[in-house]
């Protein structure tokens, strides 16, 4: 059974491909995360799921409804965490929640329970009427996860649920979001760009990248895609001669050269150490440093796009500019 | 089709925002009272072509000086759904399981009970500062032509809410369209003195009708009929608030 079943799901802004011909499933009960850099189509992935935006073209199913053709039954089984705040802050929380759980068509005794409910597990209970200006930057965080909670949904979007908040809230966010997941068997799908997010929340991941997605799977298949170990070798010197000389060994599985390291994949890491900077010195290459780990989804990323997340971010920037313009018709 | 409860729930939060948003209602109401101070002195005893003799002019002012405050404060609530885009509250509306036509109902309901609450204050303070109305009749009917005026604008915000994608264009729409629809609405001088051209363009304006309609309820003197400039204005009531909400059930929220 799927929560949610994209199919060649496509956004154009006049002419400006956003998402581009995405396709992906995730099962009921699922914590499935979206990770990418700015300005790849996450938001408006998401945006285009809960029914803000009308696809291009393409189809999407979200708790078994269309997402064009019956919206009302889409919006009724979602709940949705925004980007950027999305809170009335001349209100109080409560009265965030009250407008929340009308809007819902909820009676007046549920309304009551669930907004007590969920201010207990967000833990603001104490804060409940007092107006939403006057709440932090996490407060406001956690009251819009609890508001997306009041009405029971079956499927939570939660859109970079950790933007701009400090490691302590982070923890915070995340440890809700593993009780919803796994202890009210919300399936939730997450957007995030934080490599550490998307590794320690999700069952699954999807890598996308310019509005496409380039990789999906569980964490750790991702990880053995690259094939064991990342030995990264900061070099002075010829870095070329040296990878054409790396790349004929048979235990070598992949080189990626960025600035003047090289990060080469491996089996048994530690064991090739000794042999790669005989390799090098041979050749009159200086090693200045060697890092020996685990493939991390940096790793992954860097495997598919050529580059790091980081500067994905700084290149997609223009991107990201780009769609704001053509969205508003300039 | 059509949610009472979201209707009720829109119409509630705008009243709490009202009551809390007190610097803003005095700033909406200090425009309209200094015209009225300063004009309704300035001008009382002149002369003025086209008055009635039996009129003064601070008899004459009012009733358009409630008009413009109902223009101001229900374009402004209209145009308001441009604020709710910017703050992201939008899309919490946006993505409830509620139809359009509730949402643009739910802020005509809002918008249209603050307008006609800052129209009301203004007619007190000016009955405070010696205008006379006829008869408690006269009040329950310009309530009715404050809230048709409320609507009808409440619909043109929502169009301009609709078509500008940001809150920039504001002052834009307020300087080449909100002042003129004032100045050419009668508020402030009799129409007949205007040159023939551009009255006919005063027409065209609702307001026109929304003024005469108040002058004529509260102190018996008008260029047109009551039952005329009613129905008038009932029509663009409508017209503004099927556009208003064709506009935004068009737009993107996001």
């Amino acid at each position: 059974m799927y929560a949610i079943t994209v199919d060649k799901l496509t956004k154009q802004f006049n002419g400006f491909v956003a998402v581009d011909h995405i396709s992906f499933t995730v099962n009921a009960g699922e914590l499935f995360g979206v990770l990418g850099p700015n300005g790849a189509g996450k938001t408006t992935t998401i945006n285009l799921l809960s029914t803000l935006l009308k696809p291009t073209s393409g189809y999407a199913e979200v708790a078994g409804h269309n997402v064009s053709k019956d919206k009302d039954n889409v919006r009724r089984n979602i709940g949705i965490v925004f980007q950027e705040p999305a809170l009335d802050d001349k209100l109080t929380g409560k009265e965030n929640l009250e407008f929340h759980a009308m809007m819902y068509g909820m009676n007046k005794a549920d309304r009551r329970k669930r907004i007590k409910e969920v201010l207990e597990l967000v833990e603001l209970t104490d804060k409940a009427n007092v107006l939403v200006e006057k709440y932090s930057g996490g407060m406001k965080r956690r009251l819009e996860i609890a508001r997306g909670l009041i009405h029971k949904p079956e499927v939570l979007f939660l859109d970079e649920p950790t933007l701009g908040l400090d490691a302590q809230t982070r923890r915070h966010v995340w440890n809700y979001i593993k009780i919803l997941n796994k202890e009210h068997n919300v399936t939730i799908i997450l957007t995030t760009h934080y490599m550490e997010e998307a590794d320690y929340l999700c069952d699954r991941i999807g890598i996308i990248d310019h509005g496409k997605i380039i990789a999906l799977d569980t964490s750790a298949n991702l990880k053995d895609l690259l094939g064991g170990d990342v030995v990264s070798l900061e070099i002075e010197g010829d870095g070329e001669e040296l990878m054409t000389h790396l790349k004929e060994l048979r235990w070598v599985k992949a080189i990626k050269k960025h600035d003047r390291t090289l990060h080469l994949t491996m089996e048994k890491g530690e064991r090739r150490i000794p042999e790669l900077i005989s390799i090098a010195h041979k050749l009159g290459i200086t090693v200045l440093s060697v890092n020996l780990r685990e493939p991390s989804l940096e790793d992954v990323f860097l495997h598919f796009t050529g580059k790091t997340m980081r500067e994905k971010e700084a290149s997609q920037r223009e991107r990201s500019r780009e769609m704001a313009r053509r969205r508003r018709g300039r | 089709m059509i949610n009472g409860t979201a209707i009720y729930v829109l119409w509630l939060r705008e009243m709490k925002r009202f009551v809390r948003a007190k610097s803003r209602v005095i700033g909406m109401l200090a425009m309209p009272l200094f015209f009225l101070a300063f004009l309704g002195l300035g001008f009382t005893g002149m002369a003025i072509p086209g008055m009635p003799s039996n009129v003064d002019y601070i008899h004459f002012l009012v009733p358009g000086i409630i008009g413009m405050a109902m223009l101001f404060s229900s374009t402004f609530a209209g145009i308001s759904v441009l604020w709710d885009r910017e703050f992201g509250f939008l899309k919490e509306i946006m993505v409830a399981p509620v139809d359009r036509i509730s949402i643009v109902l739910g802020r005509i309901a809002g918008g249209s009970t603050t307008a006609v609450i800052q129209g009301i204050l203004v007619l007190g303070i000016s009955v405070l500062m010696g205008f006379k109305i006829a008869g408690i009749l006269s009040f329950f009917l310009s309530i009715i032509f404050m809230l048709l005026i409320a609507i009808t604008f409440i619909g043109l915000g929502l169009i301009f809410a609709s078509i500008m994608r940001d809150i920039q264009g504001f002052g834009l729409i307020m300087n080449i369209i909100i002042f003129p629809l004032f100045f050419l609405s009668g508020a402030l001088f009799p129409l007949e003195n205007l040159p023939p051209w551009v009255r006919y363009i005063s027409y065209l304006d609702p307001l026109t009708y929304g003024v005469d309609g108040l002058r004529s309820v509260l102190i018996g003197v008008s260029s047109f009929s009551v039952a005329f400039n009613s129905i008038i204005l009932t029509g663009c009531a409508l017209v503004m608030v099927l556009l208003g909400a064709y506009f935004f059930e068009k737009s993107e929220s996001v």
